[in-house]
């Protein structure tokens, strides 16, 4: 909604440049991410696959902002993340990206409405516009009954429901999922999946989540396999398809 | 600020046992100020002039209760920061700008620093109060300096506070000022 509107016409919503980030743990320098290009696509729905440890959630937080690069760029909209001070990556991380968690992160003293309107306050949006907006988003994802619960009265699938809510708050351009169905069971795991992918064929929010949910495949438009930091292959949904046949299931 | 004072009223309310033992070390330090100032009233209410070495041991023991007060407040203070470090990420993620976690932190602390210092020091008070009654110096209690009392128990207010928002500031602005990444990652 207040993302820059000249913005809306870029053909990548997402792109870095020999992306590196180094942690340095016990003397010994760590490549998490080394020399990674990686272009997304506006409304693609992409799966960033990869073992534990191999540099994918690395690579979602300097997405999203969260953390900075050792080296290289991050382009969000064609805005160069690195040059952007505290306030402004705020603005980013407010309006341009939703940020949905393994551990739900829900603010656990508000309710569920209250937990969607804390980004639209961040915003600036008035009092009704917040609660009128926080109802919608709360009814579309089916929990319209639910509104004043608190995050402990709620199901992890429910508060995972609150938290895709919460995510597209200020209709952001970008969706960033850190495992989203680690720590639900099987079935609400594939449910929030499909509501991911509603969310973004209806509302055209370029999806990226880090996953070793082999579900996820399933319903990506590209699949990013991280390992040992780099990028190995990006497969399309086509390749993905055919060799479907050969995922072991129960591996999760 | 009024949704930062909003959301830290929440939160007291909300976690109201951990609330009041944050609060309670407050509490008991300013008791202590409290008590020693109390008795510091009754005797300035007798007529005999005390003598050089009572002044000094009452001296001493101010600067003792204040350096218990500071100590424990600051230590309830850090865990209540710092047990929400994923909550200030969360936060931050949200859209958050670092002075509004500041904030949110430094009114919440304010707050419960107010509490605690108020019912400390209506407790040394009572204290001081009723074991003179209790030892029969009914006469003396009534005859202290009221006007000494009541300053120095607003100032040992003021003073609960100004520690209680002292102590979170140092853990606030390190929690603010961290990437999110980073606040995000800590489990406490």
């Amino acid at each position: 909604m207040a993302a820059p509107q000249e913005s809306k016409f870029e053909d990548y919503v997402v792109r870095t440049r020999k992306l590196t980030k180094i942690y340095t743990m016990g003397g010994q320098a760590l490549r998490a991410l080394d020399d990674v290009d990686l272009d997304i696509k506006r409304g693609e729905y992409i799966s960033i696959m990869g073992p534990s440890g191999s540099g994918k959630s690395t690579l979602f937080n300097m997405v999203g902002g969260l953390d900075k690069p050792s080296d290289g760029t991050v382009f969000i909209n064609e805005t160069d993340m690195a040059q952007l001070d505290a306030a402004e990556l705020a603005w980013i991380r407010c309006r341009t990206v939703g940020y949905i968690f393994q551990t739900f992160n829900l603010i656990p003293v508000m309710t569920a409405l209250e937990n969607i309107t804390l980004p639209m306050v961040f915003a600036g949006l008035s009092t009704d516009e917040q609660l009128q907006r926080g109802r919608a988003l709360l009814e579309r994802v089916g929990l319209g009954d639910r509104l004043h619960h608190r995050p402990s009265e709620l199901s992890g699938g429910q508060q995972q429901r609150v938290a895709i809510a919460r995510a597209l708050a200020n209709d952001p351009d970008i969706i960033l999922a850190d495992e989203p169905t680690a720590n639900l069971d099987l079935r609400t795991g594939k449910e929030i999946i499909e509501l991911l992918r509603e969310m973004n064929r209806e509302r055209g929010v370029t999806i990226i989540s880090a996953t070793h949910d082999l579900h996820m495949i399933d319903i990506s438009d590209r699949v990013v396999w991280v390992r040992d930091g780099r990028i190995e292959k990006i497969e399309e949904r086509a390749e993905v398809d055919v060799k479907l046949g050969h995922v072991d299931w129960e591996e999760q | 600020m009024r949704v930062a004072f909003q959301i830290s009223w929440k939160s007291i309310q909300v976690r109201f046992g951990r609330a009041m033992i944050t609060a309670a070390g407050t509490c008991l330090g300013i008791a202590f100020l409290v008590t020693v100032w109390t008795s510091i009233a009754i005797q300035n209410g007798l007529e005999t002039e005390p003598d050089e070495a009572v002044v000094m041991r009452q001296s001493w023991l101010i600067i003792m209760s204040l350096l218990v007060s500071a100590v424990g407040i600051s230590n309830s203070m850090f865990m209540a920061v710092t047990e929400r470090y994923k909550e200030i990420g969360t936060m931050k993620c949200l859209g958050a700008v670092d002075r509004f976690v500041v904030e949110l932190f430094l009114i919440e602390s304010g707050m419960l620093g107010g509490v605690g210092a108020a019912a400390g020091g209506v407790a040394g008070f009572l204290i001081v109060v009723l074991v003179s009654i209790a030892r029969r110096q009914w006469s003396a209690v009534a005859g202290m300096d009221w006007a000494y009392m009541g300053s120095h128990f607003v100032l040992a207010v003021l003073i609960g506070i100004a520690i209680s928002v002292a102590a979170a500031l140092l853990p606030a602005v390190r929690a603010a000022k961290l990437p999110p990444a980073a606040a995000l990652r800590s489990d406490i």
